[in-house]
């Protein structure tokens, strides 16, 4: 197979400067983060310079930008809010995803420092720790988030498929064919002049030869 | 016709119209002058050869565009826009209107500034050029790119209205670049290495992790697509092709490739690219886009305005897990359903064309299509997958599409039951 190609001896060696500029990733267990500690309040202090523009003071969200904080226990209501402290898995990827591409328009502008403090502001933000909290590359790996367990690996071959893989109806099926919905009733399409919807085909019945089109 | 006057007329209902050319072998009424009469075209010069060096569509295909919905993003730049598949036909997606999706906007990165990046647990950390990749052996293939929130806005009921802004995440080209076996094997992946991280130049990264063995059996390095480089918006001069795996994974501006012995678990496939159940925990890991279809013709943006007799019924199917092997066409909401003609030999995790010719009498359809493909999984209405996964999954709603076509020959995105 592919996998015992013999190599052909292009590119070249990697040197460390180099990998240490680009491979910033922090796994699950924490390999990969830098020295480097910062607090609650430096954190604080952080976000309201940085972050809180988009993202509210107190990590709640302004507008439509994302909430970071908040929503604990409602992931299984009709609207679920998603956020750090009640969705996310890892800190690790606060760090990582912060780090390199946070703020959102001026990514990779926060210090290591700066990231630990930002992590350990978002954790009291979200009811995790105390206002002293300081969090290091040390003390990293201690912290579990709320919904660490909350996720399993795709399982649609056991659950899903056997279901699906049947012969289906062709004939005479039970399908009841009443119009339950209607995308008209909510009108949120964008549409062209005329009240159709965006892009709709030009009726060529209309459409004269050699004059303007639509 | 005026501009003002055309779009009065357009304003009228379709039936109007329609309804004057119903019968397929009306008698015309008396010469037609753009047969009788000698027309510009036919007498004057068109355009040079050198008018146009690269070419765009003629101009009464301007509705022939990628479209957005602003309320979708917080932000144009980490958002959404859609193909037209409504217009189009075949399978191969025409580049320019092929949708987009990004976390951080469209990025231009030349082909002197470009380098890739293997490091991990490899026996040789590498740094590629763009030159170096074009030296290794070449493969191609056609691959379906389908976002994973494909549809995801109607899992709860009709929302919008039209194929292109319900099944429009998607597009279809013929990508040439080279294995990444290839250039894994370059590196040497260590035993203990399992997972491939893929990660972007662009300030969003959309690192993704894929276990070793998907790496080893079909993703391509590409840097050709339908015949040309990527466009900047498809991730030029480098992506990665993950055949019938979700969009997200196709990282674009490819700039790392990192081997681990665990999942890195990043943003883009925890807190996105996660589905939530009705139990409160999560699907991650969902890769595969399962079997799929829509009628692209009639649709609510590709309305009837022939009138009733001969008519065309075409649309698309794909499965992420092999070629599709049927599809089902129904008129009457799921009631009776009839086998559609499919185009060609379908490739596998590639878009499929399908067509039905019925002879239209005037009333009312209810049309759905219904995906099989080569592993025997028929694609599922919604409301079987609501069952299973409730309604907050948001990605991987491939559950079958009803279309309303109205007396009149408009048709409109509704759901039965």
């Amino acid at each position: 197979g592919p996998a015992a190609a013999e190599p052909l001896g292009l590119g070249r060696p990697a040197l460390p400067e180099e990998i240490a500029a680009w491979d910033m990733t922090v796994l699950p267990d924490g390999t990969g983060l830098p020295e480097g500690s910062g607090d609650v309040w430096t954190g604080d202090e952080v976000f309201a310079e940085a972050c809180a523009m988009c993202h509210g003071d107190f990590a709640e969200g302004l507008d439509n930008w994302p909430v970071l904080a908040g929503g604990a226990g409602s992931l299984q209501d009709r609207r679920p809010v998603k956020t750090i402290g009640s969705y996310w898995p890892y800190l690790s990827t606060v760090w990582d995803y912060v780090h390199r591409s946070m703020p959102f328009g001026m990514a990779q502008t926060l210090s290591a420092d700066d990231v630990y403090a930002i992590s350990a502001f978002l954790l009291y933000s979200n009811g995790i720790v105390e206002d002293d909290f300081v969090l290091s590359k040390e003390n990293f790996a201690g912290i579990v988030m709320p919904n660490a367990e909350g996720f399993y690996p795709d399982d649609r071959p056991g659950i899903e498929y056997p279901k699906f893989r049947t012969e289906p109806c062709m004939a005479d099926c039970a399908e009841s064919a009443e119009i339950t919905k209607r995308a008209v009733k909510l009108n949120v399409t964008p549409e062209d002049p005329d009240g159709r919807p965006a892009g709709t085909l030009p009726d060529l019945h209309l459409t004269a030869a050699g004059t303007e089109p639509p | 016709m005026s501009a003002a006057g055309r779009s009065a007329a357009a304003r009228r209902p379709a039936a109007a119209s329609g309804a004057a050319l119903a019968a397929g072998t009306a008698r015309a009424a008396g010469p037609d002058p753009l047969i009788t009469e000698v027309q510009p075209w036919a007498s004057e010069f068109g355009d040079p050869v050198d008018a146009a060096p690269y070419g765009m569509p003629i101009r009464f295909e301007d509705h022939v565009v990628r479209r957005n919905v602003e309320w979708l993003t917080e932000s144009p730049v980490s958002s959404i826009n859609f193909t037209p598949i409504h217009a189009l036909e075949g399978t191969i997606t025409p580049a320019g209107c092929a949708f987009e999706r990004h976390h951080s906007g469209a990025i231009e990165l030349s082909k002197s500034d470009y380098r890739l990046m293997i490091t991990g647990l490899v026996d040789r950390p590498l740094v590629f050029t763009y030159e170096d990749l074009t030296r290794f052996p070449r493969q191609s293939r056609v691959a379906f790119l389908e976002c994973a929130a494909n549809g995801g806005m109607e899992w709860g009921g009709a929302q919008l209205e039209g194929c292109q802004f319900t099944q429009g995440m998607i597009h279809n080209m013929e990508y040439v670049g080279v294995p990444l076996s290839a250039l894994l094997a370059e590196a040497g992946v260590k035993p203990e290495g399992k997972w491939i991280y893929f990660e972007g130049a662009d300030a969003s990264s959309n690192g993704r992790s894929i276990p070793l063995e998907k790496a080893m059996d079909d993703v391509l390095i590409a840097f050709y697509a339908n015949g040309e480089a990527l466009r900047k918006e498809h991730g030029y001069p480098v992506r990665a092709v993950v055949p019938g795996w979700e969009g997200n994974l196709w990282v674009k501006w490819l700039r790392r490739i990192s081997v681990y012995d665990q999942a890195v678990e990043g943003r883009e496939e925890t807190s996105k690219y996660t589905d939530l159940m009705p139990d409160g925990r999560a699907r991650k890991w969902t890769w595969v886009m399962d079997a799929k279809s829509v009628i692209t013709s009639p649709s609510p943006q590709a309305p009837i305005y022939h009138g009733r007799g001969p008519l065309v019924i075409t649309g698309l199917a794909w499965s992420g897990n092999g070629r599709i092997s049927r599809v089902d066409v129904s008129l009457d909401g799921g009631k009776n359903w009839q086998e559609a003609e499919i185009e060609g030999t379908p490739q596998p995790k590639a878009l499929t064309r399908f067509r039905l010719p019925i002879q239209w009498d005037g009333s009312e359809m209810i049309l759905q299509s219904r995906a099989m493909d080569e592993t025997g999984y028929v694609q599922p209405t919604k409301d079987a997958l609501r069952e299973i996964r409730g309604l907050n999954n948001v990605y991987h709603n491939n559950g079958i599409q009803t279309w309303w076509v109205r007396a009149s020959g408009e048709v409109e995105n509704v759901e039965v039951g």
